[in-house]
C-alpha cells in the first residue's frame, strides 16, 4: 500500500469538493471566476509537481498492482491536466453565462479525475470506474446549456449512445472474466488460453467499447451531433481529453493485458485506422460548421493515432504519445478561438468565422497554425508527429497504411485551408472582437508550443520515449 | 586584435547578414539610416578581414595548415555536416578582397543610388550579398560552400532585377538565374557524388583521403566528378558556353555590376576550383580541359568586346575574358597566378565599372560610348582613375595587371605554346578595346553640354580603387604573394623579361592603334568595319549564341512544354478532377447517413459490432485450422 502515489487524484478530488462547497457558500449573483482561478492554480502546481515524479526503475503501484504510477501514467496525467487547465481558462467568459457555473467547473474536475484514474488503471474494475466517472461527467457537461435545445439534444444522445457502449463494454469484461478468471491486466497477460471464442468475443466487445469512446467509424455516429451541440469548451475537452484518456487505457489493455493476442487484432486495427482516415477526412469536406468539421477531423486524427498502434513497437507507442500531445495542443488553440467566436458571433459556422483575420488577427493566426498542425504541415509539430507515426508503422511493414495516411493528409488540407480562406478572405461580421487575457494567454501558449516543438521536437520526443518504454514490447 | 579576429572570423559574414535583416525588416524606408548600417557592417567586416590577414601572416597559417573552427550543423544517421570557418592564405586573401570592394561599393552607392525609391532595399541586398560571399569564402566543406554559392546566386538575381519595373531587367535576372542554375546543378551532382564516394565533403578530410583513393582506384570516376564540379564554375564564372548571362546582368545598377559581376561573385567559380585544387591537381586531363576552355573563353569574349558599343557590355565581355585568364592559369597549374590576377582584377575591374557608372550617371544614363565623347575635361577625376584602370587591365608596367597577367602568360608558356599565343593575342585585343573605350568616351567631340557633378561618395572609392589598381600588383610581386597563396611548393617569383617585354610591346602597340583609329582618325573605324564585313557582324552579334540558345529553347523546351501541357490538361487533371468529384460525392453520402436519428445510430453501431464479431470468430476458426494443419 503506497497511498502517496494517489496524491494527484486526491488533490483533484479535494479541489473538486472545495469548489462544490465554495459554490454553495458564495452569493448567487457573484461570478465563479475565483473558483476557476483557484482550480487553475492548484492544477498548475500539480502539473509541475508531476515532472518530479518521472523515475527510472520499477514503478510504484497501489493495492496489488491495480493502480500503476509508471512514467506512462504520469505523462498522460500531465496531458489531462493540461487539457483541463486550458479548458477552464477558455471557459472563463463562457461559464459566466451559464446558470450553474460553479458546478460546471466541478464537473470538469470530476471528468479530470476519471481521466487520471484511467491513465493508471491496471485492472478492469479500476478502468471501468475511471471510464464511467469521466463519461458521466461528460454527459452532464454536454447538456450543460440546459436552456439550449441543441445542448440538451447532445446530452441525451450522448447518454443513450454512451449507455449502449457501456453495456457492450461491461458485457465484454464479464466474458473476459469468465474466460480468464481475473480482471487484473498482469494476471491476464500471464494467461495463455487466449484463443477460445469466449475470450475473443469478450476482447472484441471491449475493443468496441474503446472504439466508441474514440469515435472510430462506424461507432462514431454520436460524435458529430454531440460535438456540435455541446458547449464549445466541452467539445474541445471531448475531442482531446476524452479521446486521450481512452487511448491511454486502450494501449494498456492491448499491450499489457492482451499482448499475446495483439498480433491477432492489429490487422483489424489497421483496417479501422484506414476507415477512420478515409471516412473522417472525406466526411469533413462537406461540413459547414467548424465544430462539426472538427468532429470529423478528430475521427481522422484518431485514425492516424491508430496507425501508431499498428506498429506495436516502442516507437509506435512513442509516436502515439507524441501525436496525442500535439493533437491536444492544436485543439486547445482551435477551440479557444471557436469559443470566442461562438460567444461573440453566436455560432461556429463559416459565417461566424468569416473575416476573423480583420476582427481578431491573433485568433485567426492561432486557428491557422492549429489547423496546419492538424494537417501535418511543417514547420508545425503536426508534421513531426505524422512523420513519427508513419515511420514507426512503415518499419513494421504497413506501407499501404502509411500510403493511405499520406493521401488522406493531403485531402485534409483542403478542408482545413478552407477555414483559413474563410477567415482571411471572407467579409467580417463586426469590426473588432474583444479577446480576454485568459484566452490570449491560452492561444499564445498553444501557438508557440505548436511552432517551437515543430522546429525543435527533441524534448517532447525524449519525454514520450521515456514514457513509452514503460511497456515491455 | 589579430587573435580575436581569427577566433571570431565567423562574425565576418554574420554582421552583414545581421545588417541585412535589420535593414530589411525595420529600416527599409529610412534611406540614410539603412546606408549607414550597411556601411558600418561593411567596415566591420573589412577591419576583421584585414586583422585576419595579419593574423595569418603572423601566426604562420599556411595552405597546408589552415585554421579551422567548425560546429555541427546537420546530423543524419551515418552523415554529419559542419558549418564553420576555414582560414588559410587563400580564404584570407578572398576575405579582404571581397570585404574591401564591398565596402567601397557601398560607399559609392550612397552617392550613386541617391533618390532611388529602392534605396533601403538596395543596401539590404548588398549586405546580404557580402554576407553570402564572405560565408562562401570561409566554407569548410562543399556543402557550406554550395549553400552560400546559391545565396550569392540569389543576391545576383535580386540585384540584376533591382529595377524590376523594367522588362529588360526582369528578363536579364531570370536569364542569369536560370543559366547559372544549369551550372549549379552540375555542381550539386558533383558534391553528392563526392559524398557518395568518399562519405565526406569536408575539404580537409577529402584532401587526406584523395591520394589513398587514387592510389587504389585510379582517377576514372574522379575525373567525372571533377567535370561535374567544374560545371558549377562554368556557369558562375561565365565561361563558354554559359557566359551568356553575364553581359545581360549589366541591367542591374552599376555598383552591383562592379561588386557582383566583376569583382566578387563571378570569381566564386575560380575560387571554388582553387579551393578544391587538391582534387583538380590530381586530374591532368581535366586541368587540360580547364586551361583550354579558359583560353578559349578569354579569346572569344575579347573578340566580342572589340565591337560592342554599350560601355557596361564592353566591360562585361572584358570580365568574361579575364575570368578565362584565371581559369587558364588554374588549368596550367598555377594557382598563384590565377589568384594574383583575381586580386588585381577585382580592383581594376570594379574601378572601371564604378567609373563607367559615374560617367553614365553624369549624362543621364546614356550607355552607348559613341554618344559620350569629350568627357575628359568635364570629369577629370573619373578620367584619371579610368585611365589607371585601363592601363592596369592592358598590362602596362607598373600597373597591377602587368604583374598578374604576365605571371599567367609565363605559366602558360611553361606548359603549352599554343595557350601562350592565344593568351598573348587576347592581351593585345584587351589593350585595344579598353583603349578604344577610353578614347571614345573621354576624347573626341563633346556631346553633352551639361554633366551632373559626381558626388564625393562616388569619388572616394574611385580614388582608393585607382591607387590599388596602380600598386597592388607591384606590392604583391615584391611582397611575395607567391610564397603565400600557393598550391604545393612555392614558385620563386621571377620575371621572364622576354615574355614581359613582348606583352608590354603588344599592349603599347594596341593602344597606339586605338589612338590612330579613334582619336586621330587616321583609319576610320567604319571603313575597317565594312572591310571586315562578316567578322565584324559576327562579333557584333556575339557569335549569335543568344539566338542559337533561343532556337534550342523553342524547339526543345517549347516542344516538351506542349506535350506536357497536353498530358497535364487531359490526363493528370482528368484524374485529379475525377478523384475530387468522387471525394465530394462520398462526402455527401456520409452526410446523408448522419440522419440525427438515434435509432439509426444505434443500428449502425450494432451492425459494426456484429461485423467485427463475425470476422473475429471466422478468423479464429481459420487460425485453428492452420494450427491443426501444422501451419501455425
Amino acid at each position: 500500500m503506497n497511498i502517496y502515489i494517489l496524491y494527484p487524484e486526491i488533490t483533484v478530488l479535494l479541489l473538486t469538493l472545495l469548489i462544490v462547497i465554495m459554490d454553495l457558500l458564495l452569493p448567487v449573483q457573484e461570478t465563479r471566476r475565483s473558483l476557476a482561478y483557484i482550480a487553475v492554480m492548484v492544477l498548475g502546481c500539480l502539473f509541475i509537481s508531476l515532472f518530479y515524479q518521472y523515475h527510472f526503475g520499477i514503478s510504484p503501484y497501489f493495492y496489488n498492482k491495480l493502480f500503476y504510477f509508471d512514467n506512462y501514467a504520469i505523462f498522460f496525467k500531465q496531458l489531462f491536466l493540461l487539457a483541463v487547465i486550458f479548458t477552464i481558462m477558455l471557459s472563463l467568459d463562457y461559464a459566466d453565462d451559464l446558470r450553474y457555473s460553479g458546478e460546471y467547473y466541478a464537473m470538469l474536475l470530476f471528468s479530470l479525475l476519471g481521466m487520471m484514474v484511467l491513465a493508471s488503471a491496471n485492472d478492469f474494475v479500476t478502468m471501468f470506474i475511471g471510464l464511467e466517472l469521466m463519461t458521466i461527467s461528460f454527459y452532464i457537461l454536454a447538456a450543460f446549456k440546459n436552456n439550449d435545445e441543441n445542448s440538451s439534444e447532445a446530452g441525451i444522445k450522448y447518454l443513450i449512445m454512451g449507455s449502449v457502449a457501456t453495456a457492450v463494454t461491461l458485457y465484454g469484461i464479464s466474458l473476459i472474466y469468465g474466460a480468464g478468471h481475473s480482471l487484473d491486466f498482469n494476471v491476464l497477460a500471464a494467461e495463455t488460453r487466449f484463443f477460445v471464442p469466449l475470450m475473443l468475443t469478450g476482447i472484441v466487445l471491449l475493443i468496441i467499447g474503446m472504439f466508441f469512446k474514440l469515435s472510430i467509424m462506424p461507432f462514431h455516429m454520436w460524435s458529430p451531433d454531440v460535438y456540435e451541440g455541446a458547449p464549445t469548451p466541452i467539445t474541445g475537452l471531448l475531442a482531446m481529453g476524452s479521446k486521450a484518456a481512452a487511448i491511454a487505457v486502450f494501449i494498456r489493455i492491448l499491450f499489457v493485458a492482451f499482448l499475446h493476442t495483439a498480433n491477432y487484432f492489429l490487422p483489424v486495427l489497421a483496417v479501422f485506422a484506414a476507415i477512420c482516415m478515409i471516412g473522417g477526412n472525406i466526411a469533413a469536406i462537406k461540413q459547414k460548421n467548424i465544430k462539426r468539421m472538427l468532429a470529423y477531423s478528430s475521427i481522422a486524427q484518431v485514425g492516424y493515432i491508430l496507425v501508431g498502434f499498428c506498429a506495436a513497437s516502442p516507437q509506435g507507442i512513442k509516436s502515439v504519445l507524441f501525436y496525442v500531445f500535439l493533437y491536444i495542443v492544436a485543439n486547445i488553440g482551435a477551440f479557444a478561438v471557436l469559443t470566442v467566436v461562438d460567444k461573440q458571433n453566436k455560432g461556429t459556422d463559416d459565417k461566424a468565422i468569416a473575416g476573423l483575420s480583420k476582427s481578431a488577427p491573433l485568433l485567426a493566426m492561432v486557428m491557422t497554425i492549429s489547423l496546419l498542425s492538424m494537417a501535418g504541415i511543417p514547420p508545425t509539430v503536426g508534421f513531426v508527429g505524422k512523420l513519427y507515426l508513419f515511420l514507426a508503422v512503415v518499419e513494421q511493414g504497413y506501407i499501404w497504411l502509411a500510403f493511405i495516411g499520406f493521401i488522406m493528409s493531403m485531402i485534409s488540407v483542403y478542408y482545413y485551408l478552407r477555414v483559413v480562406k474563410v477567415m482571411y478572405i471572407g467579409k467580417a461580421n463586426n469590426d473588432y472582437i474583444n479577446v480576454s487575457a485568459a484566452i490570449k494567454i491560452t492561444v499564445i501558449i498553444s501557438m508557440l508550443t505548436t511552432l517551437l516543438l515543430g522546429i525543435w521536437p527533441q524534448y517532447l520526443s525524449v519525454l514520450t520515449n521515456f514514457a513509452a518504454i514503460s511497456f515491455a514490447l | 586584435m589579430e587573435l580575436f579576429a581569427l577566433n571570431h572570423a565567423w562574425l565576418i559574414p554574420l554582421v552583414p547578414a545581421a545588417a541585412f535583416i535589420i535593414i530589411g525588416l525595420f529600416f527599409k524606408e529610412f534611406h540614410q539610416l539603412s546606408a549607414g548600417i550597411a556601411v558600418l557592417a561593411g567596415t566591420f567586416s573589412f577591419i576583421m578581414s584585414a586583422a585576419v590577414v595579419m593574423a595569418v601572416l603572423d601566426a604562420g597559417i599556411s595552405v597546408e595548415m589552415p585554421f579551422i573552427q567548425k560546429i555541427q550543423w546537420i546530423k543524419i544517421a551515418g552523415m554529419h555536416f559542419s558549418m564553420g570557418v576555414m582560414i588559410d592564405p587563400l580564404s584570407a586573401m578572398m576575405l579582404v578582397v571581397v570585404s574591401l570592394v564591398a565596402l567601397l561599393v557601398e560607399i559609392y552607392s550612397i552617392g550613386y543610388m541617391k533618390g532611388d525609391k529602392g534605396y533601403g532595399r538596395f543596401f539590404a541586398y548588398i549586405s546580404l550579398f557580402s554576407a553570402s560571399m564572405l560565408g562562401l569564402n570561409i566554407a569548410v566543406n562543399f556543402l557550406q560552400m554550395y549553400v552560400f554559392w546559391e545565396l550569392v546566386g540569389l543576391c545576383s538575381y535580386l540585384l540584376i532585377g533591382f529595377y524590376y519595373y523594367r522588362i529588360s531587367a526582369r528578363e536579364a535576372a531570370k536569364k542569369a538565374f536560370i543559366t547559372t542554375r544549369i551550372g549549379d546543378f552540375g555542381l550539386l551532382i558533383g558534391i553528392l557524388s563526392l559524398q557518395m564516394v568518399f562519405g565526406t565533403v569536408d575539404f580537409m578530410e577529402l584532401r587526406h583521403i584523395l591520394p589513398v583513393y587514387i592510389a587504389a582506384n585510379g582517377t576514372g570516376l574522379l575525373t567525372i566528378i571533377g567535370i561535374l564540379l567544374f560545371i558549377g564554375p562554368i556557369g558562375k564564372s561565365g565561361q563558354f558556353p554559359l557566359h551568356v548571362w553575364l553581359p545581360d546582368a549589366m541591367e542591374g545598377p552599376a555598383p552591383v555590376s562592379a561588386l557582383i559581376h566583376a569583382a566578387t561573385m563571378v570569381v566564386a567559380g575560380v575560387y571554388l576550383v582553387a579551393r578544391s585544387y587538391f582534387l583538380f591537381a590530381q586530374l591532368p586531363e581535366l586541368l587540360h580541359l580547364i586551361a583550354w576552355l579558359g583560353a578559349f573563353t578569354a579569346f572569344f569574349a575579347a573578340s566580342i568586346a572589340i565591337t560592342q558599343r554599350e560601355i557596361k557590355r564592353i566591360l562585361a565581355y572584358s570580365t568574361i575574358s579575364q575570368l578565362g585568364y584565371m581559369m587558364m592559369a588554374l588549368g596550367v597549374g598555377s594557382l598563384t597566378a590565377s589568384m594574383f590576377h583575381l586580386l588585381t582584377h577585382a580592383f581594376f575591374k570594379s574601378l572601371l565599372f564604378l567609373g563607367a557608372g559615374a560617367v553614365m550617371h553624369a549624362i543621364n544614363e546614356e550607355a552607348d560610348i559613341f554618344k559620350m565623347g569629350g568627357l575628359r575635361k568635364k570629369m577629370p577625376l573619373v578620367f584619371v582613375t579610368m585611365t589607371i584602370g585601363v592601363l592596369a587591365i592592358s598590362g602596362l608596367p607598373p600597373f597591377a595587371g602587368f604583374f598578374s597577367k604576365d605571371e599567367i602568360l609565363a605559366a602558360a608558356a611553361a606548359v603549352s605554346m599554343p595557350l601562350y599565343i592565344i593568351g598573348t593575342i587576347t592581351a593585345f585585343m584587351t589593350a585595344f578595346y579598353m583603349a578604344r573605350l577610353l578614347f571614345v568616351v573621354f576624347w573626341g567631340k563633346e556631346q553633352h553640354g551639361h554633366v551632373h557633378k559626381t558626388s564625393y561618395f562616388m569619388q572616394i572609392p574611385l580614388a582608393v580603387l585607382s591607387i590599388l589598381a596602380a600598386f597592388a600588383g607591384a606590392a604583391g610581386y615584391v611582397g611575395g604573394f607567391g610564397d603565400w597563396v600557393r598550391f604545393g611548393e612555392a614558385m620563386p617569383e621571377h620575371m621572364n623579361i622576354g615574355l614581359a617585354g613582348i606583352s608590354t610591346a603588344l599592349s603599347v602597340a594596341a593602344i597606339a592603334l586605338a589612338w590612330h583609329i579613334y582619336v586621330s582618325k587616321k583609319y576610320l573605324s567604319d571603313i575597317i568595319a565594312q572591310k571586315m564585313g562578316f567578322i565584324y557582324t559576327v562579333s557584333f552579334n556575339k557569335y549569335y549564341i543568344d539566338e542559337f540558345y533561343a532556337i534550342l529553347c523553342r524547339i526543345f523546351i517549347d516542344g516538351i512544354g506542349k506535350i506536357m501541357y497536353f498530358i497535364d490538361l487531359y490526363i493528370i487533371d482528368g484524374i485529379v478532377n475525377t478523384m475530387a468529384a468522387l471525394t465530394v460525392y462520398c462526402s455527401r453520402i456520409f452526410s446523408k447517413l448522419q440522419t440525427g436519428q438515434i435509432q439509426t445510430y444505434v443500428a449502425i453501431f450494432f451492425c459494426g459490432v456484429i461485423i467485427l464479431l463475425v470476422y473475429t470468430i471466422v478468423f479464429f476458426t481459420k487460425i485453428n485450422e492452420l494450427a491443426a494443419g501444422g501451419g501455425f
